[in-house]
């Protein structure tokens, strides 16, 4: 048996300190524990999902019929903006860090993330980010010019309101928050990993994490760039992208899309590692050519800094600009083509079983590959004169952002949910869940293939009668409603969880990682002796030898763990406040909200958290496995 | 005598790794290498951004009017110098001496002291000669470009002065040596950002490239 004190004393930097319980909305508030972290995350994604399906239905009703005013334009417009900003911003990025918190540090055998403190500061940047840019609806006007906010149309002269001051400050934050997780992430993989996890015995959705990590790394600055150029020509008048005064509006559209391409990428890599994960969990099968899906994700990653002008054909850089960038984005079918290929030669000859997880991978397939069909007739730069700015661009990217990320998403959710809150969602309302996603999405999104190829423009807040265009909007309306009906039944599921479901155990759906070696829902310490880690799917081949879990690679003993802190809540709340001053123009309270921020790093740079220990008496796994 | 002089190396070598000597530290490292990728891209852009714009003066005073190439020496002259002064901060943090890394970290401040002084004339300066933040596409990207680097320097300035008040109070522990060992990496970061400035901003402007 370990001596814990003694074992204690070894550990000369840190000492004990039992943390105070707390009451579980101040645990939460001021945790630093990635997987209560990750847990906020998933919260605020869904929270942010169905705020931006509500306003993608009120704009599915506006269109449901001909010369329709059930919304005014200047709200149409305003409904098109925030339904994107908030769907990739505040719901598709919560989402994907949320997933990344609760399990990348499972999979790679870790005890936290690299930089705990600073994972809370992400997700309350994050979270105030949202919050700025949604509360522009109560300051009179939200943002209107789209959520590439082009200039001019987002500058002063034409969005004279602060809409899009809103949007401007809100992003910066969030973005900061997005950057400070990419770099915790990168940290963590390539830092932490379990003894004899070596990169190449790392699950897909780690590395697929780590590869949307390095994305976000050189993604976003330039954002972050753009951002700020245009809250200075916004707010202090100067003239970056206001061509009158001798500034370059595509300026603005060539940093945008530097960005905007890229976070593509960001979003679906994940889902790409949470479709890996369930395609060879369910199929019982080790995942069909590992190193070459590696390869794929490592090449996406690279090619997909390599096209965002393909945003931009019809801005007109000529044809030999456009030659380059349309074959670049042709290049990038060959590593995703790869990977659907894998995934259906993992499924070959596996033992399939249809759990939901799996439905909705399944579900991905086919409607990826639809988005990604589209996506190569779009890179042809000619044709793409012909579809550019209509309908068929929509049902574009609606196949890869719904048909690659949220079936992905809910892939994952539905996997991993046991793990998270131990307990079993409904099998049945799950399958139901999924079939009226499925026949929903399709409903909605198809027939704009059709309305774009009729000639039915984006962003229009009505359309003509008696052009053929009804019948199309009718029944995406239709579909849209039906996915909606996906979203309750999915909340349904989740309270049934969490009132009727069974308890999952360590491992439900007989899994391969390492992630289902530990107790549902995990301990604060995650693991109570760090795993060895001797191949890929550590879990599986302790099964294929007979034993019931992974080895351990240490003795018992004491776990460090970090303290709880409010302090990220303070920088965010210091940040929130001197954003909405800026906008405003007010002086005192944005140095005020500066100076929170400023002191709050101070102080926590000045005070190091000294942690505090579990002792293997506490770890009530360790008594039941002791070594 | 040998014998004592193998134990100096010994002690040596453990100084050489104490701000990797814990997962901590050795967290901070990495992910502070991390961050400076996403800090070039950061300036990167706006190196683009200047590039894009440098030949929209409108009506205000070009580069080859503006700039005054022996007061920017000297910034430069600061900054470099400063980047020495850190490293031998570093080299005396890894033989342990606490008293040597203090005055280097503090001749350190001072030039980055030195330097944003020079800014600061230099700026009043165009302000005076009708150069301000609006005046065209040029000083937008000027002024965005210089005072974003400028920003940096004032935050290591900052950054630093608190890891001195800390170093003073605690020693150089395995705590605190990643902490210094991150502000230096930071401070060099910056000083290169200076040296491409100094090239494309000021002798191309003065060239008028």
């Amino acid at each position: 048996m370990a001596k814990p004190l003694e074992e204690v004393m070894r550990h000369p930097v840190h000492t004990v300190v039992t943390p105070e319980k707390r009451f579980w909305l101040l645990d939460y508030l001021s945790t630093v524990d990635h997987k209560k972290i990750g847990q906020m995350y998933v919260l605020v994604g869904v929270f942010y999902l169905i705020v931006g399906g509500l306003q993608a239905l009120l704009m599915r009703v506006q269109l449901f019929s001909p010369d329709n005013h059930f919304v005014s334009y200047q709200l149409f417009n305003q409904l098109f903006t925030m339904h994107g900003t908030n769907m990739i911003f505040f719901a598709a990025m919560p989402l994907i860090f949320g997933l990344m918190n609760l399990i990348v540090p499972l999979q790679i055998g870790a005890r936290d993330v690299a930089f705990p403190f600073m994972n809370a500061v992400s997700l309350w940047f994050t979270f105030v980010g949202a919050l700025l840019v949604n509360i522009s609806w109560f300051f009179g006007d939200a943002p209107s010019a789209g959520w590439f906010a082009y200039a001019p149309i987002g500058l002063n002269q034409f969005s004279p309101g602060h809409g899009m001051d809103f949007f401007i400050i809100g992003l910066q934050i969030a973005g900061f928050g997005s950057l400070m997780g990419a770099i915790n992430f990168i940290a963590t993989i390539l830092n932490m990993r379990a003894p004899g996890m070596t990169l190449l015995r790392m699950p897909l959705f780690t590395w697929t994490s780590l590869v949307a990590s390095g994305l976000i790394l050189f993604a976003f600055p330039p954002l972050t760039v753009g951002l700020f150029l245009y809250m200075f020509d916004r707010l202090f008048g100067s003239h970056f992208f206001d061509a009158a005064m001798g500034g370059n509006p595509v300026l603005w559209a060539h940093l945008f899309w530097i960005f905007g391409h890229p976070e593509v990428y960001i979003v679906v890599l994940p889902a790409f590692g949470m479709i890996s994960e369930v395609v060879a969990t369910f199929s019982r099968k080790r995942l069909f050519g590992y190193t070459s899906m590696v390869f794929a994700t490592v090449l996406i990653g690279f090619i997909g800094f390599m096209v965002w002008i393909h945003h931009m054909f019809t801005v007109g850089f000529g044809a030999m600009a456009n030659s380059i960038f349309a074959i670049a984005t042709m290049l990038i079918g060959i590593p995703t083509g790869i990977k659907v290929f894998n995934w259906l030669f993992t499924m070959w000859g596996g033992q399939i079983r249809f759990k939901t997880p799996m439905m909705f991978a399944l579900g991905f397939l086919p409607t990826f590959v639809l988005g990604g069909i589209t996506g190569v007739m779009l890179s042809a730069a000619p044709a793409d004169y012909q579809y550019h700015d209509s309908y068929f661009v929509v049902a574009h990217f609606h196949y890869v952002l719904i048909g690659g990320v949220l079936f992905g998403f809910f892939a994952g959710l539905y996997y991993w949910f046991p793990k998270v809150t131990g307990r079993l969602m409904h099998e049945g309302l799950g399958h139901l869940n999924f079939w009226f996603m499925f026949i929903g999405f399709h409903l909605t999104f198809f027939p704009m293939h059709l309305a774009g190829l009729y000639g039915m423009p984006r962003r229009v807040p009505t359309y003509n009668a008696g052009v053929g265009l009804e019948i199309w909007n009718q029944l995406s309306t239709i579909g849209a409603f039906v996915m909606a009906v996906s979203i309750v039944l999915f909340a349904v599921n989740v309270a049934y969880a969490f009132i009727r479901g069974k308890k999952a155990g360590n491992d439900p759906w007989d899994a391969r990682t390492l992630e289902w070696t530990i107790p549902s829902p995990v301990p604060e310490y995650n693991f109570a002796q760090r795993p060895l880690v001797r191949g890929l799917d550590p879990l599986w081949m302790a099964k294929e030898e007979g034993k019931a879990t992974v080895p351990p690679a240490e003795p018992l003993g004491p776990i460090h763990m970090p303290s709880n802190s409010y302090l990220p809540l303070v920088m965010a709340v210091g940040l929130f406040i001197a954003g909405l001053a800026v906008i405003y123009h007010r002086l005192f309270f944005t140095v005020l909200g500066l100076e929170i921020l400023a002191l709050a790093m101070l102080y926590h740079s000045l005070n190091d958290d000294e942690g505090y220990h579990v002792l293997p008496e506490e770890q009530p796994l360790a008594k039941g496995e002791g070594a | 005598m040998e014998s004592q002089q193998t134990l100096v190396n010994a002690t040596d070598r453990m100084q050489l790794g104490i701000e990797t000597s814990t997962l901590e530290g050795r967290n901070k490292v990495l992910g502070f290498w991390v961050f400076l990728g996403g800090e070039c891209a950061l300036f990167a852009s706006l190196f683009a951004i200047y590039l894009t714009l440098h030949g929209q003066t409108l009506h205000g005073p070009t580069a080859k009017e503006l700039f005054n190439l022996p007061l920017i020496g000297l910034a430069t002259l600061f900054l470099l110098t400063s980047s020495l002064t850190g490293v031998l901060g570093i080299n005396a943090m890894h033989r342990g001496n606490r008293r040597s890394l203090l005055r280097w970290l503090g001749v350190t401040v001072l030039l980055g002291l030195a330097f944003l002084a020079v800014q600061v004339i230099e700026f009043i300066t165009y302000a005076h000669e009708g150069f301000g933040f609006s005046t065209s596409p040029f000083s937008c990207a000027f002024y965005a470009l210089v005072g974003f680097h400028g920003g940096h320097v004032a935050f290591g300035v900052m950054w630093i002065s608190t890891l001195m008040l800390q170093l003073k109070k605690e020693g150089i522990t395995a705590r605190k040596a990643p902490k210094v060992f991150i502000a230096s990496l930071y401070w060099h970061f910056v000083d290169v950002v200076w040296v491409f400035i100094f090239t494309v901003v000021y002798l191309m402007g003065i060239m008028g490239v």
